[in-house]
Protein backbone atom coordinates (compact mmCIF):
# COMPACT_ATOMS: atom_id res chain seq x y z
CA UNK A 1 0.00 0.00 0.00
CA UNK A 2 2.83 2.32 0.94
CA UNK A 3 4.65 1.80 -2.35
CA UNK A 4 1.37 2.23 -4.23
CA UNK A 5 0.71 5.70 -2.79
CA UNK A 6 4.34 6.59 -3.42
CA UNK A 7 3.97 5.44 -7.03
CA UNK A 8 0.76 7.38 -7.59
CA UNK A 9 2.42 10.42 -6.03
CA UNK A 10 5.36 10.09 -8.37
CA UNK A 11 2.94 9.77 -11.27
CA UNK A 12 0.97 12.88 -10.26
CA UNK A 13 4.08 15.00 -9.83
CA UNK A 14 5.52 13.81 -13.16
CA UNK A 15 2.24 14.51 -14.91
CA UNK A 16 1.90 17.97 -13.36
CA UNK A 17 5.44 18.98 -14.23
CA UNK A 18 5.09 17.59 -17.77
CA UNK A 19 1.91 19.61 -18.21
CA UNK A 20 3.72 22.76 -17.10
CA UNK A 21 6.67 22.06 -19.35
CA UNK A 22 4.49 21.28 -22.40
CA UNK A 23 2.45 24.44 -21.87
CA UNK A 24 5.64 26.47 -21.57
CA UNK A 25 7.18 24.96 -24.70
CA UNK A 26 3.92 25.30 -26.65
CA UNK A 27 3.74 29.00 -25.82
CA UNK A 28 7.44 29.83 -26.12
CA UNK A 29 8.67 27.77 -29.09
CA UNK A 30 9.85 29.75 -32.10
CA UNK A 31 7.82 27.76 -34.58
CA UNK A 32 4.04 28.13 -34.46
CA UNK A 33 3.51 24.68 -35.96
CA UNK A 34 5.60 23.10 -33.23
CA UNK A 35 3.72 25.13 -30.64
CA UNK A 36 0.37 23.82 -31.86
CA UNK A 37 1.57 20.20 -31.90
CA UNK A 38 2.84 20.61 -28.35
CA UNK A 39 -0.51 22.13 -27.40
CA UNK A 40 -2.28 19.02 -28.73
CA UNK A 41 0.05 16.87 -26.61
CA UNK A 42 -0.79 19.14 -23.67
CA UNK A 43 -4.50 18.51 -24.25
CA UNK A 44 -4.00 14.75 -24.28
CA UNK A 45 -2.07 14.86 -21.02
CA UNK A 46 -4.82 17.06 -19.57
CA UNK A 47 -7.19 14.19 -20.35
CA UNK A 48 -4.91 11.94 -18.31
CA UNK A 49 -5.02 14.45 -15.44
CA UNK A 50 -8.85 14.38 -15.57
CA UNK A 51 -8.74 10.61 -15.21
CA UNK A 52 -6.48 11.02 -12.18
CA UNK A 53 -9.04 13.44 -10.72
CA UNK A 54 -11.84 10.85 -11.16
CA UNK A 55 -13.50 12.82 -13.93
CA UNK A 56 -13.81 10.41 -16.88
CA UNK A 57 -16.57 12.48 -18.50
CA UNK A 58 -14.28 15.50 -18.70
CA UNK A 59 -11.42 13.29 -19.88
CA UNK A 60 -13.50 12.15 -22.85
CA UNK A 61 -14.57 15.69 -23.68
CA UNK A 62 -11.01 17.02 -23.32
CA UNK A 63 -9.46 14.31 -25.50
CA UNK A 64 -12.06 14.73 -28.25
CA UNK A 65 -12.66 18.49 -28.13
CA UNK A 66 -9.82 20.09 -26.19
CA UNK A 67 -7.01 18.16 -27.87
CA UNK A 68 -8.44 16.74 -31.10
CA UNK A 69 -10.79 19.31 -32.57
CA UNK A 70 -9.06 22.40 -31.18
CA UNK A 71 -5.82 21.05 -32.61
CA UNK A 72 -7.43 20.50 -36.01
CA UNK A 73 -8.87 24.04 -35.90
CA UNK A 74 -5.50 25.57 -34.99
CA UNK A 75 -3.58 23.64 -37.64
CA UNK A 76 -6.19 24.53 -40.24
CA UNK A 77 -5.95 28.22 -39.35
CA UNK A 78 -2.14 28.08 -39.42
CA UNK A 79 -2.20 26.50 -42.87
CA UNK A 80 -4.49 29.29 -44.14
CA UNK A 81 -2.27 31.87 -42.45
CA UNK A 82 0.88 30.58 -44.10
CA UNK A 83 -0.67 29.97 -47.50
CA UNK A 84 0.20 32.90 -49.67
CA UNK A 85 2.80 34.72 -47.63
CA UNK A 86 5.22 32.45 -45.87
CA UNK A 87 7.99 34.95 -45.32
CA UNK A 88 5.61 37.50 -43.92
CA UNK A 89 4.15 35.23 -41.26
CA UNK A 90 7.62 34.21 -40.18
CA UNK A 91 8.60 37.82 -39.97
CA UNK A 92 5.55 38.88 -38.03
CA UNK A 93 6.46 36.25 -35.49
CA UNK A 94 9.75 37.99 -34.69
CA UNK A 95 8.42 41.52 -34.68
CA UNK A 96 10.93 43.84 -33.08
CA UNK A 97 9.81 45.74 -30.03
CA UNK A 98 11.05 49.05 -28.73
CA UNK A 99 14.23 47.93 -26.98
CA UNK A 100 14.28 50.33 -24.04
CA UNK A 101 10.71 49.66 -23.01
CA UNK A 102 10.90 45.87 -23.37
CA UNK A 103 13.34 45.18 -20.54
CA UNK A 104 11.56 47.31 -17.97
CA UNK A 105 8.19 45.97 -18.95
CA UNK A 106 9.15 42.31 -18.94
CA UNK A 107 10.84 42.73 -15.57
CA UNK A 108 7.72 44.36 -14.16
CA UNK A 109 5.51 41.74 -15.79
CA UNK A 110 7.47 38.83 -14.36
CA UNK A 111 7.41 40.45 -10.93
CA UNK A 112 3.65 41.05 -11.02
CA UNK A 113 2.91 37.55 -12.25
CA UNK A 114 5.15 36.01 -9.59
CA UNK A 115 3.20 38.01 -7.02
CA UNK A 116 0.00 36.67 -8.57
CA UNK A 117 1.23 33.06 -8.29
CA UNK A 118 2.20 33.57 -4.66
CA UNK A 119 -1.22 35.06 -3.88
CA UNK A 120 -3.04 32.27 -5.70
CA UNK A 121 -1.02 29.57 -3.94
CA UNK A 122 -1.63 31.25 -0.60
CA UNK A 123 -5.37 31.49 -1.30
CA UNK A 124 -5.59 27.85 -2.39
CA UNK A 125 -3.63 26.51 0.57
CA UNK A 126 -5.52 28.69 3.05
CA UNK A 127 -8.95 27.74 1.73
CA UNK A 128 -11.23 26.54 4.53
CA UNK A 129 -12.07 22.84 4.38
CA UNK A 130 -14.78 22.38 1.83
CA UNK A 131 -18.41 22.25 2.65
CA UNK A 132 -20.17 19.17 1.36
CA UNK A 133 -20.65 20.68 -2.09
CA UNK A 134 -23.66 19.67 -4.09
CA UNK A 135 -22.95 15.94 -4.33
CA UNK A 136 -25.50 15.12 -1.63
CA UNK A 137 -28.31 17.00 -3.38
CA UNK A 138 -27.44 15.39 -6.70
CA UNK A 139 -27.42 11.93 -5.10
CA UNK A 140 -30.80 12.58 -3.45
CA UNK A 141 -32.51 13.66 -6.65
CA UNK A 142 -30.81 11.33 -9.10
CA UNK A 143 -33.80 8.99 -9.28
CA UNK A 144 -36.04 11.86 -10.40
CA UNK A 145 -33.64 12.97 -13.12
CA UNK A 146 -34.30 10.11 -15.53
CA UNK A 147 -30.64 9.04 -15.89
CA UNK A 148 -28.19 7.42 -13.49
CA UNK A 149 -24.95 9.14 -14.54
CA UNK A 150 -24.78 12.13 -12.17
CA UNK A 151 -22.83 14.27 -14.66
CA UNK A 152 -25.42 13.73 -17.40
CA UNK A 153 -28.18 14.36 -14.86
CA UNK A 154 -26.51 17.66 -13.94
CA UNK A 155 -25.93 18.69 -17.55
CA UNK A 156 -29.33 17.83 -18.94
CA UNK A 157 -31.62 18.17 -15.95
CA UNK A 158 -30.41 19.97 -12.81
CA UNK A 159 -28.43 22.58 -14.70
CA UNK A 160 -30.13 22.26 -18.08
CA UNK A 161 -29.95 26.03 -18.36
CA UNK A 162 -26.15 25.76 -18.84
CA UNK A 163 -26.53 23.28 -21.66
CA UNK A 164 -29.28 25.29 -23.33
CA UNK A 165 -27.15 28.44 -23.31
CA UNK A 166 -24.11 26.45 -24.40
CA UNK A 167 -25.97 25.28 -27.50
CA UNK A 168 -26.74 28.94 -28.13
CA UNK A 169 -23.05 29.83 -27.75
CA UNK A 170 -22.09 27.17 -30.30
CA UNK A 171 -24.71 28.50 -32.69
CA UNK A 172 -23.48 32.08 -32.19
CA UNK A 173 -19.88 31.04 -32.90
CA UNK A 174 -20.84 29.31 -36.12
CA UNK A 175 -22.99 32.29 -37.15
CA UNK A 176 -20.04 34.59 -36.53
CA UNK A 177 -17.73 32.44 -38.62
CA UNK A 178 -20.25 32.10 -41.42
CA UNK A 179 -20.56 35.86 -41.60
CA UNK A 180 -16.78 36.38 -41.60
CA UNK A 181 -15.68 34.20 -44.49
CA UNK A 182 -16.85 32.31 -47.53
CA UNK A 183 -15.32 28.93 -48.23
CA UNK A 184 -15.14 27.72 -51.75
CA UNK A 185 -14.85 24.11 -52.54
CA UNK A 186 -11.25 23.16 -53.07
CA UNK A 187 -11.79 21.02 -56.12
CA UNK A 188 -9.70 18.06 -57.08
CA UNK A 189 -7.97 17.38 -53.79
CA UNK A 190 -6.80 13.77 -53.79
CA UNK A 191 -6.45 12.20 -50.35
CA UNK A 192 -3.90 9.53 -51.20
CA UNK A 193 -4.37 5.79 -50.89
CA UNK A 194 -3.71 5.36 -47.16
CA UNK A 195 -5.96 8.21 -46.00
CA UNK A 196 -8.63 7.13 -48.44
CA UNK A 197 -8.69 3.54 -47.19
CA UNK A 198 -8.40 4.62 -43.55
CA UNK A 199 -11.36 6.94 -43.89
CA UNK A 200 -13.44 4.13 -45.38
CA UNK A 201 -12.65 2.05 -42.31
CA UNK A 202 -12.87 4.80 -39.71
CA UNK A 203 -15.98 6.72 -40.68
CA UNK A 204 -18.52 3.93 -39.98
CA UNK A 205 -16.61 3.00 -36.84
CA UNK A 206 -16.60 6.60 -35.58
CA UNK A 207 -20.33 6.96 -36.19
CA UNK A 208 -20.86 3.76 -34.22
CA UNK A 209 -18.66 5.03 -31.38
CA UNK A 210 -20.60 8.29 -31.36
CA UNK A 211 -23.90 6.45 -31.03
CA UNK A 212 -22.46 4.29 -28.27
CA UNK A 213 -21.20 7.30 -26.32
CA UNK A 214 -24.60 8.93 -26.64
CA UNK A 215 -26.41 5.88 -25.33
CA UNK A 216 -23.97 5.00 -22.57
CA UNK A 217 -24.06 8.60 -21.26
CA UNK A 218 -27.24 7.91 -19.29
CA UNK A 219 -25.46 5.57 -16.88
CA UNK A 220 -21.68 5.89 -17.43
CA UNK A 221 -19.08 8.30 -18.76
CA UNK A 222 -20.27 9.72 -22.07
CA UNK A 223 -23.10 11.88 -23.32
CA UNK A 224 -24.20 14.33 -25.97
CA UNK A 225 -21.05 16.44 -26.01
CA UNK A 226 -18.65 13.55 -26.32
CA UNK A 227 -20.86 11.92 -28.96
CA UNK A 228 -21.11 15.20 -30.86
CA UNK A 229 -17.35 15.65 -30.70
CA UNK A 230 -16.72 12.18 -32.16
CA UNK A 231 -19.28 12.92 -34.87
CA UNK A 232 -17.43 16.16 -35.60
CA UNK A 233 -14.15 14.24 -35.81
CA UNK A 234 -15.83 12.10 -38.46
CA UNK A 235 -16.83 15.23 -40.34
CA UNK A 236 -13.33 16.69 -40.13
CA UNK A 237 -11.84 13.42 -41.38
CA UNK A 238 -14.25 13.44 -44.32
CA UNK A 239 -13.39 17.06 -45.12
CA UNK A 240 -9.68 16.22 -45.00
CA UNK A 241 -10.12 13.35 -47.43
CA UNK A 242 -11.66 15.73 -49.93
CA UNK A 243 -15.27 14.76 -49.37
CA UNK A 244 -17.57 17.72 -49.60
CA UNK A 245 -21.25 18.11 -48.86
CA UNK A 246 -23.28 18.35 -52.02
CA UNK A 247 -24.87 21.58 -53.15
CA UNK A 248 -28.25 20.39 -51.94
CA UNK A 249 -26.90 20.01 -48.41
CA UNK A 250 -25.21 23.32 -47.68
CA UNK A 251 -28.37 25.38 -47.96
CA UNK A 252 -31.41 24.68 -45.83
CA UNK A 253 -30.51 21.16 -44.65
CA UNK A 254 -27.25 22.40 -43.12
CA UNK A 255 -28.93 25.37 -41.46
CA UNK A 256 -31.64 23.07 -40.14
CA UNK A 257 -29.03 20.73 -38.61
CA UNK A 258 -27.15 23.68 -37.07
CA UNK A 259 -30.22 24.88 -35.13
CA UNK A 260 -31.77 21.43 -34.61
CA UNK A 261 -30.37 20.81 -31.10
CA UNK A 262 -31.29 24.22 -29.74
CA UNK A 263 -34.70 24.10 -31.43
CA UNK A 264 -35.59 20.69 -29.95
CA UNK A 265 -34.40 21.82 -26.52
CA UNK A 266 -36.51 24.98 -26.61
CA UNK A 267 -39.50 23.16 -28.10
CA UNK A 268 -39.45 20.50 -25.36
CA UNK A 269 -39.35 23.10 -22.58
CA UNK A 270 -42.09 25.20 -24.20
CA UNK A 271 -44.40 22.21 -24.64
CA UNK A 272 -43.79 21.18 -21.03
CA UNK A 273 -44.54 24.73 -19.90
CA UNK A 274 -47.91 24.51 -21.66
CA UNK A 275 -48.65 21.54 -19.42
CA UNK A 276 -47.79 23.49 -16.31
CA UNK A 277 -44.16 22.63 -15.67
CA UNK A 278 -41.79 25.46 -14.81
CA UNK A 279 -38.99 26.48 -17.19
CA UNK A 280 -36.65 23.54 -17.94
CA UNK A 281 -38.42 21.28 -15.48
CA UNK A 282 -38.83 17.70 -16.68
CA UNK A 283 -41.50 15.50 -15.06
CA UNK A 284 -39.67 12.50 -13.53
CA UNK A 285 -41.73 9.90 -15.38
CA UNK A 286 -40.82 11.37 -18.77
CA UNK A 287 -37.39 12.74 -17.94
CA UNK A 288 -35.42 9.74 -19.25
CA UNK A 289 -36.97 9.80 -22.72
CA UNK A 290 -36.96 13.59 -22.93
CA UNK A 291 -33.27 13.72 -22.05
CA UNK A 292 -32.53 11.08 -24.68
CA UNK A 293 -34.49 13.06 -27.28
CA UNK A 294 -32.68 16.30 -26.44
CA UNK A 295 -29.31 14.52 -26.37
CA UNK A 296 -29.80 12.94 -29.81
CA UNK A 297 -30.71 16.31 -31.31
CA UNK A 298 -27.92 18.06 -29.42
CA UNK A 299 -25.27 15.50 -30.44
CA UNK A 300 -26.26 15.84 -34.12
CA UNK A 301 -26.17 19.62 -33.90
CA UNK A 302 -22.89 19.70 -31.99
CA UNK A 303 -21.27 17.37 -34.52
CA UNK A 304 -22.42 19.44 -37.49
CA UNK A 305 -21.59 22.74 -35.75
CA UNK A 306 -18.05 21.72 -34.82
CA UNK A 307 -17.46 20.45 -38.37
CA UNK A 308 -18.74 23.79 -39.67
CA UNK A 309 -16.33 25.56 -37.32
CA UNK A 310 -13.49 23.53 -38.87
CA UNK A 311 -14.68 24.43 -42.36
CA UNK A 312 -14.15 28.03 -41.23
CA UNK A 313 -16.75 29.87 -43.25
CA UNK A 314 -19.98 29.79 -45.17
CA UNK A 315 -19.74 27.05 -47.78
CA UNK A 316 -20.32 28.30 -51.28
CA UNK A 317 -21.57 25.41 -53.39
CA UNK A 318 -22.25 27.20 -56.66
CA UNK A 319 -19.39 28.26 -58.88
CA UNK A 320 -19.20 31.85 -57.66
CA UNK A 321 -19.51 34.87 -59.90
CA UNK A 322 -16.21 35.84 -61.49
CA UNK A 323 -15.72 39.13 -59.62
CA UNK A 324 -16.07 37.50 -56.25
CA UNK A 325 -13.79 34.64 -57.17
CA UNK A 326 -11.04 37.06 -58.16
CA UNK A 327 -11.33 39.00 -54.94
CA UNK A 328 -11.13 35.89 -52.80
CA UNK A 329 -8.23 34.50 -54.75
CA UNK A 330 -6.11 37.59 -54.21
CA UNK A 331 -6.93 37.72 -50.53
CA UNK A 332 -5.40 34.34 -49.88
CA UNK A 333 -8.09 32.86 -47.68
CA UNK A 334 -8.60 29.97 -50.01
CA UNK A 335 -6.56 26.91 -49.12
CA UNK A 336 -4.39 26.12 -52.07
CA UNK B 1 -0.62 17.86 0.91
CA UNK B 2 -2.96 15.71 -1.13
CA UNK B 3 -2.67 15.09 -4.84
CA UNK B 4 -5.83 17.17 -5.39
CA UNK B 5 -4.09 20.15 -3.85
CA UNK B 6 -1.10 19.51 -6.10
CA UNK B 7 -3.35 19.57 -9.19
CA UNK B 8 -4.99 22.76 -7.92
CA UNK B 9 -1.56 24.42 -7.66
CA UNK B 10 -0.67 23.12 -11.13
CA UNK B 11 -3.88 24.74 -12.40
CA UNK B 12 -2.97 28.07 -10.82
CA UNK B 13 0.53 27.92 -12.35
CA UNK B 14 -0.86 27.06 -15.80
CA UNK B 15 -3.19 30.06 -15.55
CA UNK B 16 -0.32 32.40 -14.75
CA UNK B 17 1.88 30.89 -17.44
CA UNK B 18 -0.87 31.46 -19.99
CA UNK B 19 -1.38 35.02 -18.77
CA UNK B 20 2.33 35.74 -19.20
CA UNK B 21 2.33 34.40 -22.76
CA UNK B 22 -0.87 36.29 -23.54
CA UNK B 23 0.74 39.60 -22.60
CA UNK B 24 4.18 38.82 -23.95
CA UNK B 25 3.53 37.54 -27.48
CA UNK B 26 2.25 39.74 -30.24
CA UNK B 27 1.14 37.02 -32.64
CA UNK B 28 -2.60 36.40 -32.37
CA UNK B 29 -2.39 32.63 -32.86
CA UNK B 30 -0.08 32.44 -29.87
CA UNK B 31 -2.43 34.62 -27.83
CA UNK B 32 -5.24 32.17 -28.67
CA UNK B 33 -3.05 29.26 -27.51
CA UNK B 34 -2.29 31.19 -24.32
CA UNK B 35 -5.98 31.79 -23.58
CA UNK B 36 -6.62 28.08 -24.05
CA UNK B 37 -3.85 27.21 -21.59
CA UNK B 38 -5.32 29.71 -19.11
CA UNK B 39 -8.71 28.07 -19.52
CA UNK B 40 -7.26 24.62 -18.90
CA UNK B 41 -5.65 25.96 -15.73
CA UNK B 42 -8.97 27.31 -14.48
CA UNK B 43 -10.76 24.03 -15.23
CA UNK B 44 -8.06 22.05 -13.45
CA UNK B 45 -8.26 24.35 -10.42
CA UNK B 46 -12.05 24.12 -10.27
CA UNK B 47 -12.23 20.32 -10.43
CA UNK B 48 -9.22 19.73 -8.17
CA UNK B 49 -10.60 22.03 -5.47
CA UNK B 50 -14.00 20.35 -5.69
CA UNK B 51 -12.38 16.90 -5.42
CA UNK B 52 -10.33 17.82 -2.36
CA UNK B 53 -11.63 16.94 1.06
CA UNK B 54 -14.77 15.02 0.29
CA UNK B 55 -15.50 11.39 -0.30
CA UNK B 56 -18.28 11.39 -2.90
CA UNK B 57 -17.35 13.21 -6.10
CA UNK B 58 -19.29 16.33 -6.92
CA UNK B 59 -20.75 16.15 -10.45
CA UNK B 60 -21.66 19.84 -10.67
CA UNK B 61 -18.13 21.20 -11.29
CA UNK B 62 -17.58 18.34 -13.76
CA UNK B 63 -20.65 19.35 -15.73
CA UNK B 64 -19.54 23.00 -15.63
CA UNK B 65 -16.10 22.11 -16.96
CA UNK B 66 -17.57 20.06 -19.84
CA UNK B 67 -19.71 23.07 -20.70
CA UNK B 68 -16.60 25.24 -20.41
CA UNK B 69 -14.60 23.07 -22.81
CA UNK B 70 -17.29 23.38 -25.48
CA UNK B 71 -17.55 27.14 -24.96
CA UNK B 72 -13.74 27.39 -25.17
CA UNK B 73 -13.61 25.68 -28.56
CA UNK B 74 -16.42 27.95 -29.83
CA UNK B 75 -14.50 31.03 -28.74
CA UNK B 76 -11.26 29.64 -30.20
CA UNK B 77 -12.87 28.97 -33.57
CA UNK B 78 -14.37 32.46 -33.70
CA UNK B 79 -11.06 34.04 -32.67
CA UNK B 80 -9.22 32.13 -35.40
CA UNK B 81 -11.74 33.30 -38.00
CA UNK B 82 -11.31 36.90 -36.80
CA UNK B 83 -7.53 36.50 -36.99
CA UNK B 84 -7.72 35.30 -40.60
CA UNK B 85 -10.04 38.20 -41.44
CA UNK B 86 -7.58 40.65 -39.84
CA UNK B 87 -4.74 39.16 -41.86
CA UNK B 88 -6.83 39.57 -44.97
CA UNK B 89 -7.53 43.21 -44.15
CA UNK B 90 -4.18 44.36 -42.77
CA UNK B 91 -1.65 41.80 -43.94
CA UNK B 92 -0.47 41.02 -40.42
CA UNK B 93 -1.66 38.55 -37.81
CA UNK B 94 -0.17 40.38 -34.85
CA UNK B 95 -1.33 42.89 -32.29
CA UNK B 96 1.79 45.06 -32.14
CA UNK B 97 2.73 47.46 -29.37
CA UNK B 98 3.54 50.10 -31.90
CA UNK B 99 1.30 52.09 -34.17
CA UNK B 100 0.94 50.91 -37.79
CA UNK B 101 3.14 53.76 -39.08
CA UNK B 102 6.01 52.88 -36.76
CA UNK B 103 5.54 49.28 -37.69
CA UNK B 104 6.00 49.87 -41.39
CA UNK B 105 9.16 51.86 -40.60
CA UNK B 106 10.56 49.00 -38.56
CA UNK B 107 9.85 46.40 -41.23
CA UNK B 108 11.38 47.96 -44.31
CA UNK B 109 10.22 45.68 -47.08
CA UNK B 110 7.64 43.30 -45.71
CA UNK B 111 4.42 45.16 -45.08
CA UNK B 112 5.20 47.88 -47.59
CA UNK B 113 3.81 45.82 -50.47
CA UNK B 114 0.84 44.95 -48.29
CA UNK B 115 0.37 48.58 -47.30
CA UNK B 116 0.54 49.76 -50.87
CA UNK B 117 -1.90 47.04 -51.87
CA UNK B 118 -4.29 48.08 -49.16
CA UNK B 119 -3.94 51.72 -50.07
CA UNK B 120 -4.71 50.83 -53.62
CA UNK B 121 -7.76 48.92 -52.46
CA UNK B 122 -9.00 51.80 -50.35
CA UNK B 123 -8.40 54.44 -52.96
Amino acid sequence: METLTLLSWAFDVTLGLTLMWLAWRALASEDLFKGIVLFIAFGLLMALAWVRLDAPDIALAEAAIGAGLTGALLLGALAKLEAGAESRSRRSEILPRPADKTKVFSGLLVFLLLALVVMLVYAIVKLPPLASGLSAQVAENITASGVSNPVTATLLNFRAYDTLLEMAVLLLAVLGIRSLAVVQEPRGREPGAVLDMLSHLLVPLLILVSGYLLWVGSYAAGGAFQAGAVLAATGVLLLLTGWLPGAWFVGWPLRFLLIFGLAVFVAVTLVLQLFGASFLEFPPSLAGSLILLIEVAAALSIGVTLTALFLGGRPQPEPPSSGRAEKRNTSGTQPS
Amino acid sequence: MSSDLFYALTGASLFTLGLYALIKHAHILRKILAINVMGSGVFLLLVALAAGGQQAFDPVPHAMVITGIVVAISATALALALMLRLREASGLAVLPDTSPEELSEQLPEAPSDVASKNNGKNA
